[in-house]
């Protein structure tokens, strides 16, 4: 045995003293941190950096089998989901290790910019920070392209459309995207050399980048509140923290990043295994027009946002917002490179990422069930409740008919099924009156149709009639004061018929 | 710099002090030598990158430089029989430029509505909001986009919801009792007018219909 062991270390001197590698990483993994840094809170760089190598080994694994062609990119995928042995996990895996990774690096950048790490002298880092997670949101999109299927080709054609909004240079823009007149072949293999080639490249170089600084620079030591920064003496302060209270990285502080990664690993490998790969959905044929398109997960809150931006800020702020948002992310460290690091002592940077998080998760929360669009065959799937056709007369049953009939139930929910597009129909004689039903039927406004040309008189005498009848329990139907006070007395001081 | 390039120079006789000032002269002179000769290939590099650039640059803005007006075509959308009056029918047509590989996303749909005999409208399949397939609802009369809810009237004026516009239309002309339109680029804000602009028939010269192979139009109001 001792002559085996004696064996291996020739064999690692004969490298070593050819490569002389081992002393460096060696020397890079023991070096010492600030034992105050070896903390639970510590771990999501690490964790991101792993997920991008799994990301990056099942990408390549899957490339072994995926088509880049718009025939059959999406065949290919129902290939390695149903053909090739194990393919539907490797799909699953590559598309959890995705949301995962964006999470990751997005809860990274919160503790980051708590913790006030991105002051002196971690100014680079933090920019480069911010460049690798737009990387990685491109390669989330780029990703979702590949997945050729119908929420990937209409997705493009939300991308073709805003990109479209340049001014002036906004035409040859989206050819450039397209690489052709339309989404098609040359479509898919532009984006299958983003996100397979470009991307991942740049990625790759600029979280290489981003740890030689870490290690450069050495970790961020805990904040404490009123130890401020000071470009003078920041790095003799943190050179002699470190001689001080310094521990070896490896294995007195990675032992969290280790097993905090080895959970997140799980995490994603069981998210694969229980839910299964994403998509594909239908086939990416433009003529199958029964479709909701839906972006995926990380991009749903910006799908949330353009359904609810005024139409006249919506260019401006496709345009301006991305523009001023990153501006900002990146100048964040150079603006404020001294100072305060602790988040007690910074109540602003708490109350953004707070108020970040919250707008972040309701705007997504909203898209998943997407309220502002209607439901496209709630007209022929969901009944009239019995209960409103009950104690009706003919003219307001055939009202029911009429609603059912004229897809308002797409964009009105009624008995809690329909649309969320308009306000639901349940109450809506408590709100309004005969009068103001008419004219809203027929004229339309505040964000409904006019459906004066769609609805013959009788149709819409019964519909109106039918929508009269339906005030919420207990409450008494909407009525027009004026009008009963003239009906009530008509021989009054007033001549009639004057004007 | 590395002494054993300059294996003639007498460093280790340096008795004489003019002999050690002679061999630095000629050290500086070769070094100023190989510097000029350094910053040369930098510029030989530099010229040859710049040449190399130049079809790596046109090579990547060529699907940029072509106009939209170079790739439209007239397509036939199939005989106007096919095509009721006062309807609004899905057509298919594939894309006058694809590629073999295209499958599939070289079909594009539009949505006809023929008014009434030679009049008619040719409305995208795309949002005039974010490009998202538009539906004909024919009982409420309305187009109804699932992305964010876009709503447009018949005449695809809009009605509701956030497109600030009408629906994009195609040109279009009858040869003889041929539909057909102008396409072959993705109906944007950069590349198409919206319904805000009249739009004509023409009626050209007449092509037999049945030399041209036609897709059927499909059912507008069937979700399935």
């Amino acid at each position: 045995m001792p002559g085996l062991t004696q064996t291996g270390k020739n064999i690692y001197q004969w490298f070593e003293d050819r490569l002389g590698l081992g002393k460096p990483v060696m020397e890079a993994v023991e070096h010492e941190v600030p034992e105050s840094t070896a903390s639970w809170w510590y771990v999501f760089g690490s964790a991101a950096t792993v997920l991008l190598v799994m990301q990056v080994m099942t990408g390549v694994l899957l490339g072994l089998v995926y088509s880049p062609s718009a025939g059959h990119a999406w065949s290919s995928l129902e290939f390695l989901d149903h053909s090739v042995r194990l393919g539907w996990f490797l799909r699953a895996l590559h598309g959890w290790g995705s949301d995962f990774m964006i999470a990751i690096v997005l809860i990274h950048m919160a503790q980051v910019f708590l913790f006030g790490a991105y002051k002196f002298p971690r100014e680079l880092t933090w920019i480069v920070g911010v460049v690798s997670l737009l990387l990685t949101l491109a390669m989330a999109f780029t990703g979702q392209v590949l997945r050729f299927d119908q929420d990937s080709y209409w997705g493009l054609g939300i991308g073709a459309s805003i990109v479209s909004r340049v001014p002036w240079i906004g035409g040859p823009l989206v050819r450039l995207m397209l690489g052709g007149p339309i989404i098609a072949g040359p479509t898919l293999t532009r984006f299958f050399a983003l996100h397979v080639f470009i991307i991942p490249g740049l990625l790759i170089a600029m979280v290489a980048v981003h740890l030689w600084m870490v290690l450069r620079l050495g970790i961020n030591e805990w904040p404490m509140p009123g130890r401020l920064v000071s470009k003078t003496t920041y790095t003799r302060n943190y050179q002699k923290l470190t001689r001080d209270t310094g521990i070896a990285f490896v294995p007195d502080a990675a032992w969290k990043d280790a097993i905090f990664a080895a959970a997140i690993m799980l995490a994603v490998m069981a998210c694969a295994f229980f839910f299964g790969p994403f998509g594909p959905t239908g086939q990416p044929d433009p003529t199958i027009i029964q479709t909701a398109p839906k972006p995926d997960f990380a991009f749903l809150w910006i799908y949330a946002v353009l359904a609810y931006l005024p139409p006249s800020l919506e260019t401006p702020m496709l345009f301006i917002a991305p523009v001023l948002g990153i501006g900002a992310m990146l100048l964040l460290p150079l603006l404020s490179p001294q100072g305060e690091k602790h988040w007690s002592r910074r109540p602003i940077a708490v109350l953004m990422v707070a108020v970040i998080a919250v707008v972040l998760g309701v705007f997504t929360h909203l898209g998943t069930y997407t309220p502002w669009s209607p439901i496209m065959d709630a007209w022929t799937s969901d009944p009239i409740p019995v209960i409103y056709l009950q104690g009706r007369t003919p003219l307001e049953r055939q009202g029911a008919l009429v609603l059912q009939n004229k897809q308002c139930r797409n964009c009105h929910s009624i008995g809690g099924s329909g649309g969320l597009r308009g306000p639901a129909l349940d109450g809506v004689a408590t709100r309004m009156t005969e009068d103001q039903i008419f004219r809203q039927v027929l004229q339309g406004g505040g964000n409904m149709p006019a459906y004066g040309n769609a609805l013959s008189p009788p149709e819409t005498k019964a519909l109106v009639r039918f929508l009269s009848t339906l005030n919420n329990k207990n409450e008494p139907k909407a009525i027009d004061a004026s009008r009963n006070l003239v009906t009530a007395a008509p021989d009054k001081t007033a001549p009639v018929g004057v004007h | 710099m590395n002494s054993n390039e300059e294996p003639n120079l007498p460093i280790e006789a340096d008795a004489d002090q003019t002999l050690m000032d002679q061999a630095t002269l000629v050290r500086r002179a070769g070094h100023s030598r190989r510097t000029f000769l350094f910053k040369l290939s930098l510029l030989a590099n530099g010229v040859v990158g710049a040449v190399m650039a130049v079809p790596i640059i046109g090579y990547l803005l060529g699907p940029g430089s072509k106009t939209a007006a170079a790739e439209e075509y007239w397509v036939p959308l199939g005989p106007i029989t096919n095509f009721p009056e006062g309807e609004t029918r899905l057509a298919t047509f594939r894309n006058p430029v694809t590629t073999a590989w295209d499958g599939q996303t070289g079909d594009v749909p539009c949505w006809v509505r023929r008014q009434s005999g030679t009049t008619f409208q040719v409305f995208a399949i795309n949002c005039a909001h974010l490009g998202c397939p538009v539906r004909w609802f024919s009982e409420s009369k309305l187009f109804l986009c699932p992305c964010h809810g876009g709503a447009y009237y018949e005449d695809g004026a809009r009605a509701s919801g956030p497109p600030e516009r009408g629906l994009f239309v195609y040109d279009h002309k009858l040869s003889g009792d041929l539909l057909m339109i102008s396409a072959g680029t993705m109906p944007t804000l950069a590349t198409r007018q919206t319904t805000t602009a009249e739009t004509l028939t023409q009626i050209a010269a007449a092509i037999p219909s049945a030399a041209i192979p036609m897709p059927k139009p499909r059912c507008a109001s069937c979700q399935d």
